[in-house]
């Protein structure tokens, strides 16, 4: 297999949805476990434990919800993005956001209590102390980045239900190893297979050494 | 003289527990006010109040400063940010010396950062280590940057929570030292809780004692020490009061 256009586009596409989904769950998931972390309300723990079970969503529900959701007799059917891009990206965001929560919030919770309490009586306003208890924790936010890209990267059952698998439109480097697999063609699945994991390899070194830098960082 | 602090009927409860009650309290422009006292009487938790980082269950603290007033539990972040509070146990950030210092400007989006905050270390004599992390840094380097990080916001109200407790002389007095040395040069009143007595007498204009959460009695420091009037404040500075 050479590095063809046919090639370059699934990994490209790949990497489309990942860092898609990515930065979405990211969006959304840092500022709800840093606020989980930080606020006290009833039946906080029940909501804690339910982050905590959506860490574990079984993708192949999450992508079946989002077609019945998306198909044209759902709610969100006049989307129109069933088969589309936009639908594998939302069910990565749904797989991965429960997953960005829950590091983020034991990450923000990891940080020394009394920090909060030492930044405001040195003027600090809610956001600002925030804001330094965000950078105290971002070794923990970096793993749960690096962790989230894991989980979306390597996911196919809810890309394929959601995806179609469509050459040139919906397959990514999962899909296409099940695809070579079943057609028989092992060699051409174990090269995406190993695409998939240099892919992977090289945006971790990647976040890892971001990680490394902060940590050296003297701001 | 002025006054910074005016406490009425303050009462602290987390739930049932009662922790702080105290009828009235004064706290006087520019003095340092030593707060006295065994472990667990309440001197922390009144500390924290006036520092407006806990709203009291009961009574009014009302903090006056240029003419500007707030009252707990939210006054305006203007008047927070005329306050800088000092822990018995320093919380650093896990970033360099300079840029702890440097944290409080930052808030307050000050200029010159680097220059004052150099200049503060060189106070504090921790110039050398001004790039260290602080995991690095022994318990008396920890608190005096955590001393500096408070002074170079030049606070018009410095509260210390035992900010010598387990140190060693030679860091005991230099922050002894530092505190004196902001009073008399910037004018700012402080509030020192301390366990003890003998720096209460260098330090103190004023001390008070706290008891059972209660305060017994508080005067002028050589009145305090040469002619306490309660019979808990005599046993505490013979050192029979048993704690």
């Amino acid at each position: 297999m050479s590095l063809d256009p046919l090639v370059l586009e699934i990994v490209l596409r790949s990497l489309h949805v990942t860092v898609g989904a990515l930065i979405f769950s990211t969006v959304i998931g840092v500022p709800v476990g840093t606020w989980f972390a930080l606020t006290h309300f009833p039946g906080k723990r029940i909501f804690t434990a339910f982050i905590y079970t959506g860490m574990g969503l079984p993708p192949v529900v999450v992508g079946l919800v989002v077609y019945l959701l998306l198909s044209r007799a759902g709610p969100l059917g006049s989307l129109d993005w069933l088969f589309k891009i936009e639908a594998m990206i939302l069910a990565q965001t749904i797989i991965a956001t429960p997953l960005i929560i829950g590091v983020t919030l034991s990450s923000v919770l990891s940080v020394e209590p009394d920090l909060r309490r030492q930044l405001r009586a040195l003027g600090a306003t809610r956001w600002q102390t925030t804001l330094s208890v965000l950078y105290e924790a971002r070794f923990g936010l970096i793993v749960g980045l690096v962790a989230g890209f894991g989980s979306i990267i390597s996911e196919v059952g809810a890309v394929m239900l959601v995806g179609g698998n469509i050459e040139g439109r919906t397959r990514v480097l999962t899909t296409a190893v099940v695809l070579e697999t079943r057609r028989g063609a092992f060699d051409l699945a174990l090269a995406f297979g190993i695409i998939l994991l240099l892919v992977a390899l090289l945006t971790n070194a990647v976040l890892v050494g971001l990680q490394g830098r902060s940590g050296r960082s003297t701001p | 003289m002025k006054a910074v602090y005016t406490v009425a009927n303050l009462k602290q409860r987390y739930g049932e527990r009662q922790v702080l009650d105290i009828p009235e309290l004064t706290v006087r422009e520019g003095e340092i006010l030593t707060l006295v006292g065994p472990s667990g009487a309440g001197k922390s938790t009144l500390l924290r109040l006036l520092a407006f980082l806990e709203p009291p269950t009961e009574g009014s603290i009302r903090l006056t400063i240029n003419g500007d007033a707030g009252e707990a539990p939210q006054i305006p972040v203007s008047l927070q940010r005329q306050l800088a509070m000092v822990f018995q146990r320093p919380v650093l950030q896990s970033r360099s010396v300079r840029a702890n210092v440097a944290c409080g400007l930052h808030f307050r989006r000050e200029g010159d950062i680097r220059r004052r905050v150099d200049a503060e270390l060189e106070r504090v004599k921790l110039t050398h280590l001004a790039d260290a992390h602080p995991r690095t840094l022994s318990g008396g380097e920890m608190q005096r940057v955590a001393l500096a990080r408070a002074l170079v916001i030049r606070p018009r109200v410095l509260l210390l929570d035992e900010p010598t407790a387990n140190l060693d002389p030679h860091n005991v007095g230099l922050i002894e030292q530092l505190v004196r040395e902001q009073q008399e040069r910037f004018g700012t009143t402080i509030i020192l809780v301390t366990h003890n007595i003998f720096q209460a007498k260098r330090l103190a204009d004023r001390v008070a004692l706290i008891y059972e959460n209660h305060l017994i009695e508080m005067a002028d420091a050589p009145h305090f020490f040469d002619q306490p009037q309660d019979v808990r404040t005599r046993g505490f500075i013979s050192g029979q009061l048993v704690y």
